[in-house]
């Protein structure tokens, strides 16, 4: 029961990172970022491939800078070449099952055996069951703290304006395209991170292990939000770290309960993701409607 | 100085909604100075004001700030010294900041030797909230509050105040009171004046109201169809009152009173 729940801490904070993206992407910038499946393998390829070759920081470190490549790539196409962010995103995704399978040396997995990684390094230092957990928390909260930290400066804010009104932006003399590539570089930074830490956590990279990693950090974002809303810059981020953990724990329940085939988990966590962001879009039309009944009744005994 | 020569916008060219909305337009206006527009709808002054800070280009002509060449220079880089207020309150904040991170990231933006990581003093935030203060709407006391959360009339207030944050060097104010209630539209238009005059700027104001045309500012432009078909200032102004600038606007522009009902409007 221990490990159940250790395992599932482990995982929340792991992959907390790129909840944290997508709040920046996809909250702030309002760009549904699809690269970002990819981007995961990418930097557990590079971490995993390090590692094997016994240089597993160097490899969590490298992840952070081809992040920021890819999200470079991405912002590039939307910003300068004019192709619609969702778009740009699909081509940068397809784009990088090439560039990942060439990183693991045109393999689809690597797999670490008596290799090192980083946690086998930090358990020397300070050993324990949950020497994993206590290295796995330690990243997604400087990652969070940095995050917050970031928001409010001059650039961060910017970042954040151009999400929120772009006329008022290019109004203060700051170019909004600039701030769309800062942005999805930084985004995708954290995404890349993510897949290096988590890599070297399961000791295996497999070219297809992103898939669906984009809609299940929606996921997390949203489960943050529901618990912690939505008011303040410290609830959300606090609250994409909940949420990823709270994910996991759920995914745990599924996993020993079998209260639905794991099999199943994707499906679910795809409604669950549909219906959230649906439901504040249906509520508002719905009080539109209601909102035109009431003018149309007053208009009618006015007259 | 602001120096517009012959300055021609075509939209949609050769297509059957093809729009001529700057027809060679040429005026300039002094330091300081502050300009009344007034036109029927689709005169052309809100394309002027495009012109003037860079929404869109040219077909032909020439804008000159301070004897600088700016007709090229995009959007972003204009709105350096070129503050723009427009008619929406909504359009000249972000409501998803607070009222205190709209003022630093216009702060920031233009503070000498910040870098893309600075972030405001304790200093700058008292100076903040003194700025707030003197817009007289209790603003100082919200600063941690969503701006999403204001009236439209201090959302435009705080728009006036980030737009001159620093001084710009043209002032532009397509309608800025049109959509606020009464009572807020004085205030703003007090502030504004204030601001104005204190800020020193070439000041040009887009206004529906003839009264308002002629009661601010030292001169009025009346435009028609892309052009400016009248311009007075001094004694001239002073004395035509609403039915002789009317009477002008209809001569000059030459048009039937129907489509320029909206000119003859005197409701704020």
């Amino acid at each position: 029961m221990e490990r159940i729940i250790r395992t599932a801490l482990e995982l929340g904070f792991g992959y907390a990172p790129v909840a944290l993206a997508l709040f920046l992407s996809f909250r702030i910038l309002d760009i549904a970022d699809l690269a970002t499946d990819g981007c995961f393998v990418l930097g557990a390829a590079i971490s995993v491939r390090m590692a094997a070759a016994g240089n597993p920081l160097l490899g969590i470190l490298l992840a952070v800078p081809s992040g920021m490549l890819v999200g470079a790539v991405s912002a590039e196409l939307q910003t300068r070449l004019g192709i619609p962010s969702i778009l740009a995103g699909i081509i940068t995704n397809t784009a990088l099952y090439s560039v990942n399978l060439m990183v693991m040396g045109w393999r689809s997995n690597v797999n670490l055996i008596k290799e090192d990684s980083v946690f086998t390094l930090f358990r020397k230092m300070i050993p324990g069951a949950w020497s994993d957990f206590l290295l796995l928390t330690v990243f997604p909260t400087v990652i969070a703290l940095l995050l917050k930290w970031f928001m409010s400066t001059r650039l961060g804010l910017s970042i954040r304006a151009t999400g929120d009104n772009p006329v008022m932006v290019r109004a203060s003399s700051i170019d909004t395209s600039s701030m769309i590539r800062a942005g999805l570089l930084i985004s995708s930074s954290m995404t890349a991170l993510s897949g290096a830490v988590i890599g070297q956590y399961q000791k295996t990279v497999d070219i297809n292990s992103g898939t669906g990693v984009v809609v299940i950090a929606l996921a997390c974002l949203i489960i943050g939000e529901t618990v912690l809303g939505r008011k303040s810059m410290n609830k959300s981020i606090a609250g994409a770290v909940i949420g990823s953990v709270i994910y996991r724990f759920v995914y745990a329940l599924v996993f020993y309960t079998q209260l639905v085939p794991v099999q199943c988990l994707k499906l679910l966590t795809s409604a669950v993701v549909a219906a959230a962001i649906a439901v504040p879009h249906l509520r508002e039309e719905r009080a539109a409607v209601s909102g035109t009944d009431a003018a149309e009744k007053e208009g009618e005994e006015n007259a | 100085m602001l120096d517009i020569q012959r300055i021609s916008k075509t939209f949609l060219p050769g297509t059957i909604n093809e729009k001529k909305a700057l027809d060679c337009v040429s005026f300039s206006a002094q330091d300081s100075e502050f300009i009344t527009v007034i036109g029927s709808n689709g005169a052309g002054k809100s394309t002027l004001f495009g012109a003037i800070s860079g929404s869109f280009p040219l077909d032909a002509g020439k804008i000159l700030l301070d004897g600088e060449d700016i007709t090229r220079l995009p959007e972003y880089r204009r709105s350096r010294f070129i503050g723009r207020l427009f008619q929406d309150p909504m359009s000249g904040t972000a409501p998803g900041l607070t009222i205190e991170e709209n003022l630093s990231l216009v702060l920031l933006q233009g503070k000498k030797d910040a870098t893309v990581f600075s972030r405001i003093t304790v200093k700058d935030r008292d100076m903040l909230a003194e700025k707030l203060a003197e817009l007289g709407m209790g603003l100082e006391d919200r600063l941690k509050q969503p701006v999403g959360l204001l009236s439209g009339g201090q959302r435009q207030a705080l728009s006036l105040l980030l737009a001159t944050l620093y001084p710009p060097r043209l002032l532009l104010l397509d309608e800025h009171t049109a959509a606020l209630d009464p009572e807020s539209a004085l205030r703003i238009m007090d502030l504004t004046e204030k601001i104005a005059r204190n800020s020193g700027a070439t000041c040009l104001m887009i206004t529906h109201n003839i009264q308002q045309a002629l009661d601010t500012g030292d001169r009025t432009l009346i435009m028609s169809k892309g052009r400016i078909v009248a311009d007075i200032s001094g004694e001239t102004r002073r004395s035509i009152g609403v039915s002789g600038l009317t009477e002008l606007f209809r001569k000059n522009a030459g048009t039937d009173y129907a489509s320029d009902r909206i000119l003859l409007t005197d409701d704020i």
